[in-house]
């Protein structure tokens, strides 16, 4: 089935958050320091105030006392900077006018003393810092230091600061009165966000309305709630809707991802077994929490990977800094533990002279096998996904000179207790509507859902309408996050369609037989008969059929997660890559990837979001990097000097391939996908290169200039 | 300060300060938000439209350099490409694909019997961070087939 929403796209009539106006709306520019963290000694809005269209200037002073502070699971940032900024990028006042360029001179006017102050910026200095610890987390099993091992490998691997670079920048509008406030956002999550503006302006849930354009891309940047309550103030405060876009570099300074330095002890022993794992990660945060806390903990969790691991102690700390605040980025904190898992693999294999296939072979948990001790065992044949990723990339095959190859697999766990509604309407015409907050982004959840139905109820996909992310018309569902859509909102849908059978049944059995040959049988209501049945159910007047349907995992107070993962999304990713020594400059020639998504509904769609999110993997592997200068201020803020992967960065072979075993708790067996080629890429990368080179780099990313100096300083 | 282009092969009239962009006359003035901002320095693509036959990133021109010139934006394309983006499955989130589908376009026009090679250097300007590469230079590959 072509991408629902997919024409709209190709031209140009798809309506972004930017593209959107309300009658009357006053711009929105918002006022920084040139610092990440500074006192605020006074702010002169007199200047400004001159400007002609200017109709508010706002700043800390003109909010309630004590300033609201807003958070999904921590309410720690204000929402506009109070007595003292905390990252370059906070705001510090807020104007609105009637005219963009009215309210960019007027913001350039506001004149903010301020007096800089020393920041945090780094690992290293949060560690110093005995004021920035923000949690611990400890996970293990068996007795570590107990433990015997032949061969112990011991490195520190560090993962640096990247950022989201959707190619859509933030933007949102916010309307209201003291009656209720509508907020557009492109946010996956709108209910999350209901609620957190809800608290921030202290009121119920039910006066606060989001509403949720398809994202121009997400990826995590666009999932927790960031300017949106300030906009709700501004709005209610001006007393006119106010509209904010902010540009690709305002975007950067607000949205990353954690880095981290991973210090890894792993015992093996002489056949390769996994004997121990002793992990100790630090997780840089940036001036509040946001989600970041919960990437610390779901990755770490499972940072031993898929494998059989004997004893293992893990101990991850989230370290806040004057920095951008980390938020949820495709993968959740599992790319930054693969990077270091992963690689040890490979140094261990190196050195017992064992295959780096066969030493995951040999330790590859089995299905049924729990991995991770009372957990959620492995669901899947991981071992398929390790054979299929071998024979793309030609394991074992000669090498030409200056090649290499490298394999490493990636784990993330599903969602954790959550839920998702659904609401699917059968219209008296025979056509049906399904609402869902499920947010699409790209990975095509539009297109999926539709399927499920046009399967469920026997409706063609065209006339099947998906209306989406609209508090006040699309039920509850938690999120759009860890890959969890197909599975819980699919199922959700699907229970829905069942219940639409049901009460279809209940209609035919309930009307007296047809005159005609053919009755309307209880057992036999087909999609033919939709229209006739309630024709002849409500009369004239019509009327349609609706059910609700809800997918849900339970909540578990005492798992460290708050619940069980429902599925693991797996990957396994293998690369061969030329190394250019005179250079540094990494060709990646062939990359493989076979993931495990239970069955594919839309195939075209897996490949696409495996490969996709791959090519992204290869920008936090060789070529992106958020660089601070001593002031905290980000120096490659943006697209010149802060570079993704472009057309011309892609593998000259990319081969992605699923296993479809049909054993996920999806609809028809699906398991989730979307965020397995990020986990993997950089270990398998790295390996690669350390064949290739005969160097092995720690540090991400491993830039031509890392990778030459690797080669010829050291 | 009156500006006088022809946009999609329609003329128009647009009043506005002198400094503000081609990309803003189209999204904010005309009301033609197809085309795209994301980097707002030349450096990303999204804003692409074909000025006088060139493909241009629209965020650097100044709107009075369009006065009289022939613009084609998104909103103007009815081209093979844009099926064959769909049947290639090049789209996912949407937002890079207006300025892929216009510098695609362009270098079609020049070559319409470009290589892998061609498209990847025709394309090398426009961002995608879905990253559908892959799928895009399949799409525009078989669009120039499609249009032999």
């Amino acid at each position: 089935m072509t991408r629902s929403g997919g024409s709209e796209r190709a031209t140009g009539a798809q309506r972004f958050t930017a593209d959107l106006r309300i009658d009357g709306a006053l711009h929105v520019k918002l006022v920084y320091v040139n610092c990440a963290r500074a006192r605020i000694v006074a702010i002169d809005k007199s200047a400004a105030a001159q400007v002609a269209g200017v109709r508010l200037i706002a700043a800390a002073d003109d909010f309630p006392k004590p300033m609201p502070r807003c958070g999904p699971a921590y309410p720690d940032r204000p929402l506009l900077a109070v007595g003292e900024t905390k990252f370059f990028g906070e705001p510090v006042a807020a104007v609105c006018a009637e005219t963009e360029d009215a309210a960019e001179e007027a913001a350039s006017l506001v004149r903010v003393e301020y007096e800089e102050l020393p920041a945090v910026l780094t690992i290293e200095q949060a560690v110093a810092s005995k004021s920035n610890a923000f949690g611990e987390w400890r996970f293990g099993w068996g007795d570590v230091d107990a433990a015997r091992a032949d061969c112990v490998v011991e490195n520190t691997y560090t993962f640096p600061m990247v950022t989201h670079f959707a190619i859509e920048p933030l933007a949102m509008m916010a309307e209201g009165d003291r009656n209720g406030v509508t907020i557009w956002s492109p946010t996956q999550h709108p209910y999350v966000l209901q609620r957190v503006v809800a608290a921030a302006l202290d009121w119920p849930v039910s006066k606060v309305r989001i509403v949720a354009p398809d994202p121009g891309g997400s990826f995590g940047g666009k999932a927790w709630p960031k300017l949106e309550p300030l906009m709700a103030y501004l709005a209610l405060m001006a007393g006119r809707p106010v509209r904010l876009v902010l540009s690709l570099a305002e975007t950067i300074q607000q949205t990353r991802r954690t880095s981290a330095s991973i210090r890894i002890r792993s015992g093996f022993d002489a056949a390769g077994g996994i004997v121990f794992q002793d992990i100790e990660a630090d997780f840089l945060l940036g001036a509040y929490a946001d989600i970041a806390p919960r990437t610390v903990a779901k990755a770490c969790y499972a940072a031993c990977g898929p494998y059989r691991t004997a004893n293992a102690r893990i101990v991850a700390r989230a370290l806040l800094s004057n920095t951008t605040p980390a938020t949820a980025f495709r993968g959740f904190g599992t790319p930054q533990a693969s990077w270091a898992t992963e690689s040890q693999l490979n140094e261990a294999a190196g050195r017992l002279g064992i295959d780096r296939a066969e030493i995951r072979r040999r330790n590859l948990a089995r299905k049924g096998e729990a991995f991770i001790p009372g957990d959620t065992p492995s669901d899947g044949h991981w071992e398929q996904a390790l054979n299929k990723a071998m024979a793309a990339i030609g394991w074992g095959a000669p090498l030409g000179p200056n090649r290499g190859r490298g394999l490493s697999f990636g784990i993330k766990s599903s969602s954790t207790a959550s839920v998702s509604n659904a609401i699917v309407r059968l219209h008296g015409d025979g056509s049906a509507s399904i609402l869902t907050s499920t947010s699409d982004m790209g990975q095509g959840a539009r297109t999926v859902f539709t399927q499920i139905a046009s399967r469920e109820l026997g409706i063609p996909p065209d006339r099947i309408a998906i209306v989406m992310g609209d508090t006040a018309v699309t039920p509850f569902d938690s999120s759009t996050s860890a890959s969890r859509s197909t599975v819980f909102m699919g199922n959700a849908i699907l229970r829905a369609c069942e219940d639409i059978r049901r009460q279809l049944r209940a209609i035919a059995a309930e009307l007296p037989p047809r005159a005609d040959s053919e009755a309307d049988h209880e057992a036999t209501v087909g999609p033919g008969d939709y229209e006739r049945l309630l024709k002849r159910y409500y009369g004239s007047v019509r009327g349609e059929v609706i059910a609700v349907g809800t997918a849900r995992s339970p909540y578990l107070p005492d798992h460290p997660l708050g619940g069980k993962p429902t599925f693991w999304e797996v990957m396994c990713a293998a690369a061969e890559v030329e190394v250019d020594r005179e250079t540094g400059m990494v060709r990646i020639v062939r990359l493989a990837l076979a993931s495990d998504v239970g069955k594919a509904l839309n195939p075209e769609h897996v490949r696409s979001q495996d490969e996709g999110a791959a090519i992204m993997g290869i920008g936090h592997t060789l070529m992106e990097q958020l660089i601070l200068d001593s002031h905290g201020r980000i120096v490659n803020c943006g697209a010149l000097d802060y570079r993704i992967p472009t057309i011309q960065d892609t593998p000259a072979e990319i081969l992605s391939e699923t296993i479809e075993n049909e054993d996920g708790p999806g609809p028809y067996g699906s398991k989730g996908a979307g965020e397995g080629g990020v986990l993997a890429i950089a270990a398998a990368i790295g390996a690669a290169i350390n064949e290739a080179a005969g160097v092995a780099i720690r540090d991400l990313p491993i830039t031509p200039e890392r990778l030459w100096r690797a080669i010829h300083v050291a | 300060m009156k500006i006088g282009p022809t946009v999609n092969g329609v003329s128009r009239e647009v009043d506005v300060p002198a400094h503000h962009t081609l990309l803003s006359m189209l999204r904010d003035n005309l009301g033609l938000t197809g085309t795209k901002e994301c980097c707002s320095e030349g450096e990303c693509g999204a804003c692409t439209v074909i000025l006088d036959g060139q493909a241009v990133n629209s965020c650097l021109v100044l709107a009075p350099e369009a006065d009289g010139a022939e613009i084609v934006t998104i909103e103007g394309i009815d081209h093979p490409l844009q099926r064959t983006f769909l049947e290639k499955g090049a789209v996912q989130c949407g937002f890079c694909i207006p300025g892929m589908i216009v510098a695609a376009k362009c270098m079609l026009d020049a070559n319409p019997d470009p290589s892998e090679a061609d498209v990847r250097k025709a394309l090398e300007g426009n961002l995608c961070r879905c990253a559908g590469y892959k799928q895009i230079v399949e799409a525009v590959l078989a669009a120039a087939e499609a249009s032999r």
